[in-house]
C-alpha cells in the first residue's frame, strides 16, 4: 500500500475553480514531480469548503494548515517551503480581520468556529469521486444499520423522533412525509430528489452534490426502504454540469459495489436511481411541476391535494425531498435520532446550510445549528459588512422570502420565528444589503425574477405579478402615486391567497416585507421623487459642485451625451435634460466635484 | 461487491487508511529537516521511515518535519510523540535504526534507550 506522508487538498468547488484552482492543481503536481517528492505527497481534489471568499483554498495535512487565495505563482514556494522543508508559508495563511493575526489551522478560523457541519460533513475533506473515501468516513453505515436491524416502520418512527424538516424551503416534517408515502398502497412507488435549486444566489445543494454526492444517494436509499420504493430520480438543474458529472460517477460506483440494484447489502431491498436534467425553469423546483417535467410534460404545477405521497410520479405514491434533507438522513441513523435532536430548537431540529452572499466580508457557505441568531451569522461568521459600511437589511428565502432589518437581527434562525416576521427560511440563501442598496429596487429585482419564471398557468400569478412589477417600475421611474402602495398591498394579498403553486403564492413576499419594514423608502420614491440609497437612476440628479470644479474638462470629454459644458479653468455645468446618468463623469473627476443625489 | 454489513465494515477499515492522515490523531514522527539535518542525511532517514510505515500498513502515523533545533551535532534527529506520552528525541539516527525505533517505540511504546538524546515534557 503506498503511504503518503502528506495530503494536499485542493478545493475543486465551482467557486475556487473559477478562481483558477484547476491550474493550481496542475502546477502542484508538476512541482512535486520536479522536487522528486510526488511519491510521498498525495494531491486530492475536494468539493467546496464553503469559504469561497478566500478561494482558491489549499489545505495541507497532517498539519491541517489552511492556505487561502493561493495562486499558481505561489506553488513553487509552497512546495519548497512547506512540503520539502516543513516550514509553513505565513503569507498565504488566513488573516483574521481587524487583528490581522495569521491563523494556521482552519479549526481556529472564526468563519468555521461557529459552524456545525452535518450536511457538509465531508465537503472539503474527501475526494467526491472516490467512494472509498466516503466509506472511510462511515459512509453507507447508516444504510447498513437500517437494512440489517430496522423495519421500514421503525425507520419512519426514528425520522419523526429526530424532527428533521424539509430543507428546500417548505419545512414540512420529513417523518410525516415518509409516513404518508409508506401508507399509500404499492407496489410501485418512487423516491425523488429535488436538486433544481432555483433560488438566485443559492448554492448549498450544488456544493453537497459536487462535494459529497454519496451522502445524497445514501439518504435516498434509506428513504426508499422506509416508504417501499424501488425506483427513483434525481432532478438536477442543467446549469450544474459538475454536480451532474459527480452524481453519474457516484451512481456508477454505487452500482459497482452493489449499493444500488438488486438485494442491496444482501437484503431483500432493491432500488435503482436515475438522473433527469432540468432545462432552465425555476418553476420546476415546485414538486408537482418537477414530476410533470420528469414525465415529459411541460413543467407546470398541478393542484394539491392529491399530494405526491398519494399520487405522484406517473400517478404512483412518491416521496420528494431536497438535497440537503437527504444529506442529513444518514447521520440520523448513524448516530441515532436522539443525538440529532440535541441540536437546534424545540420545533426546528438540526442544522441548516446558508449561502452567504451580498455585501459581506466572508461570502460562502456556512452550516449552523438552528436557533443561532442572524446577527451571529452575519457578523461573526460572515465577518460583517464590507468596507465598514452600515448594515441595512438581509433578504432570507430568496424570491419567496422577505427582508429583515437591523432591529430584528437577534431573531433566532428557525422555521417558525422567521415566518412570523414575514420572511421565511427558504432554501437558505442570505443576501446582505448595506446603505447603498435601495429596498424598492431589491423588491423589484426579486419580483422581476418570479415574473419571468411564472409558468403562466394560473391568472393570479401570470397577470398579478406582472401588474405588481409594473407598479414597482413606475415608482422607481419617479411616477409613483400614494394609491400604488395600497394597490401593491391588496394585489399582493390576493395573489398569495389564490395562486396555484408556491411560486405565485410567495412572489409578493419581498414586496410586502419591504413595505412592512422600509415604507419610508417607498414614500421617498413616491412623494419626494428621491432614491435615498442613490440607486434608482431615474430619480438621481448629477450635479457639479462649483467650488470643487477646476474646469479641467475631463468630464465633458467622457460624457457620451454631451451634457457637460463650461469654459476652461471655470466651473462646468451638467444639463440634466441631456444627462443619461451613466456615471462616467463621476469616475473621471479627480477633484470630487461631481455628486449624485 | 458489498454483500453484507461485514463487507462494508471491512471496506471501511481499508478506506480509513486512505484518509487517516487527515484525522489528526495517532503517533507523530517529527524529522529534523533543517540544513544540518539534511546534510547529515535526514532525507534518507525520511525515506526509510515512509518505507517502514508502508510495509506495516500503518496509515494513521503522522510524519512531519521541523527545522533546526540547535543540536546540530546530534543530527539526524527524530522525535516520536505518542498520544499522552513524553516527546522523545532520538539522535544520530541512521536509516538502519528506523525499523527498531518503529517496532520498539512507535508500536510497543518502549523507548530505544541507546539512541535517545532528550526527553521533553
Amino acid at each position: 500500500m503506498q503511504l503518503f506522508r502528506a495530503h494536499v487538498l485542493v478545493c475543486g468547488g465551482t467557486g475556487c475553480v473559477s478562481s483558477g484552482s484547476k491550474k493550481i492543481q496542475e502546477a502542484l503536481i508538476d512541482e512535486l514531480a520536479k522536487q522528486n517528492i510526488d511519491k510521498e505527497i498525495k494531491v486530492v481534489e475536494t468539493g467546496c469548503h464553503g469559504f469561497c471568499e478566500m478561494g482558491p483554498i489549499v489545505i495541507v495535512y497532517p498539519e491541517g494548515t489552511f492556505y487561502c487565495r493561493v495562486e499558481v505563482k505561489d506553488i513553487p514556494e509552497l512546495v519548497a517551503e512547506h512540503l520539502v522543508k516543513g516550514r509553513i508559508v505565513q503569507r498565504l495563511l488566513f488573516k483574521a480581520p481587524v487583528t490581522e493575526e495569521q491563523v494556521p489551522s482552519y479549526k481556529q478560523i472564526a468563519f468555521y468556529a461557529k459552524q456545525q457541519r452535518v450536511a457538509l460533513r465531508n465537503c472539503g475533506h474527501i475526494d467526491p469521486e472516490n467512494v472509498q473515501e466516503y466509506i472511510g468516513r462511515d459512509g453507507y453505515e447508516g444504510l447498513a444499520k437500517v437494512l440489517t436491524s430496522m423495519t421500514p416502520l421503525q425507520v419512519i418512527e426514528d425520522m419523526k423522533k429526530a424532527g428533521l424538516r424539509g430543507r428546500g424551503g417548505g419545512g414540512f416534517s420529513t417523518g410525516m412525509k415518509w409516513q404518508f408515502a409508506s401508507q399509500s398502497p404499492g407496489p410501485k412507488k418512487y423516491i425523488i430528489c429535488n436538486a433544481d435549486e432555483g433560488d438566485p444566489g443559492a448554492f448549498m445543494d450544488r456544493s453537497v452534490l459536487e462535494g459529497d454526492p454519496h451522502s445524497v444517494l445514501e439518504g435516498m436509499l434509506i428513504a426508499a426502504y422506509a416508504i417501499g420504493a424501488d425506483d427513483g430520480y434525481l432532478y438536477v438543474r442543467a446549469e450544474y454540469p459538475l454536480a451532474i458529472k459527480r452524481l453519474k460517477v457516484a451512481i456508477a460506483q454505487a452500482e459497482e459495489l452493489g449499493l444500488l440494484g438488486d438485494n442491496i447489502m444482501g437484503s431483500n431491498f432493491s432500488c435503482r436511481l436515475h438522473i433527469k436534467e432540468g432545462a432552465g425553469a425555476f418553476v420546476c423546483g415546485e414538486e408537482t411541476a418537477l414530476m410533470a417535467s420528469i414525465e415529459g410534460s411541460r413543467g407546470t404545477p398541478n393542484p394539491r391535494p392529491p399530494f405526491p405521497a398519494v399520487k405522484g410520479l406517473w400517478g404512483k405514491p412518491s416521496n420528494i425531498n431536497n438535497v440537503e434533507t437527504y444529506a442529513n438522513v444518514p447521520v440520523i441513523y448513524l448516530h441515532g435520532a436522539d443525538e440529532f435532536a440535541k441540536v437546534g430548537t424545540e420545533r426546528s431540529k438540526g442544522t441548516k446550510v446558508f449561502a452567504l452572499t451580498g455585501k459581506l466580508r466572508n461570502t460562502g457557505l456556512a452550516e449552523v445549528p438552528m436557533g443561532i441568531s442572524l446577527r451571529e451569522i452575519i457578523f461573526d461568521i460572515g465577518g460583517g459588512i464590507m468596507d465598514d459600511k452600515k448594515f441595512k437589511a438581509v433578504q432570507i428565502g430568496g424570491p419567496s422570502g422577505g427582508c429583515i432589518p437591523e432591529q430584528l437581527l437577534d431573531t433566532p434562525v428557525d422555521y417558525d420565528s422567521l415566518t412570523a416576521l414575514g420572511a421565511m427560511m427558504g432554501s437558505g440563501g442570505l443576501v446582505v444589503m448595506d446603505e447603498t442598496s435601495c429596498m424598492v429596487d431589491v423588491a423589484k429585482f426579486f419580483l422581476n425574477f418570479t415574473q419571468k419564471e411564472s409558468c403562466g398557468k394560473c391568472i393570479p400569478c401570470r397577470e398579478g405579478t406582472k401588474r405588481m412589477l409594473e407598479i414597482l417600475q413606475k415608482i422607481c421611474d419617479g411616477n409613483g402615486t400614494p394609491e400604488d402602495v395600497t394597490t401593491l398591498e391588496t394585489l399582493g394579498a390576493v395573489i398569495k391567497n389564490t395562486a396555484l403553486c408556491g411560486l405565485g403564492q410567495t412572489a409578493p413576499n419581498p414586496v410586502l416585507a419591504t413595505l412592512r419594514y422600509f415604507r419610508d423608502e417607498f414614500e421617498a420614491h413616491i412623494y419626494e421623487k428621491k432614491c435615498p440609497a442613490g440607486v434608482c437612476t431615474a430619480l438621481l440628479e448629477y450635479k457639479i459642485v462649483a467650488d470643487n470644479c477646476k474646469g479641467c474638462g475631463a468630464c465633458a470629454r467622457v460624457c457620451p451625451a454631451d451634457a457637460i459644458t463650461g469654459e476652461k479653468k471655470e466651473a462646468h455645468t451638467i444639463d440634466t435634460s441631456k444627462c443619461i446618468k451613466c456615471g462616467s463623469c463621476i469616475e473621471k473627476c479627480k477633484f470630487n466635484a461631481i455628486v449624485k443625489g | 461487491m458489498i454483500k453484507s454489513a461485514e463487507d462494508l465494515k471491512r471496506l471501511r477499515e481499508e478506506a480509513k487508511a486512505l484518509t487517516g492522515i487527515r484525522a489528526g490523531q495517532g503517533v507523530e514522527i517529527i524529522l529534523g529537516m533543517g540544513t544540518c539535518g539534511i546534510a547529515a542525511g535526514a532525507r534518507e532517514v525520511m525515506s526509510a521511515v515512509l518505507e517502514e510505515l508502508s510495509k506495516r500498513e500503518m496509515s494513521d502515523v503522522r510524519v512531519t518535519q521541523t527545522g533546526c533545533i540547535g543540536m546540530c551535532e546530534k543530527e539526524v534527529l527524530v522525535d516520536i510523540v505518542r498520544p499522552g506520552e513524553k516527546r522523545i528525541t532520538y539522535g544520530r539516527v541512521k536509516p538502519a535504526d528506523i525499523a527498531r525505533i518503529i517496532t520498539s517505540h512507535v508500536i510497543n511504546g518502549q523507548i530505544v534507550e541507546d539512541l535517545v538524546v532528550a526527553k521533553l515534557d
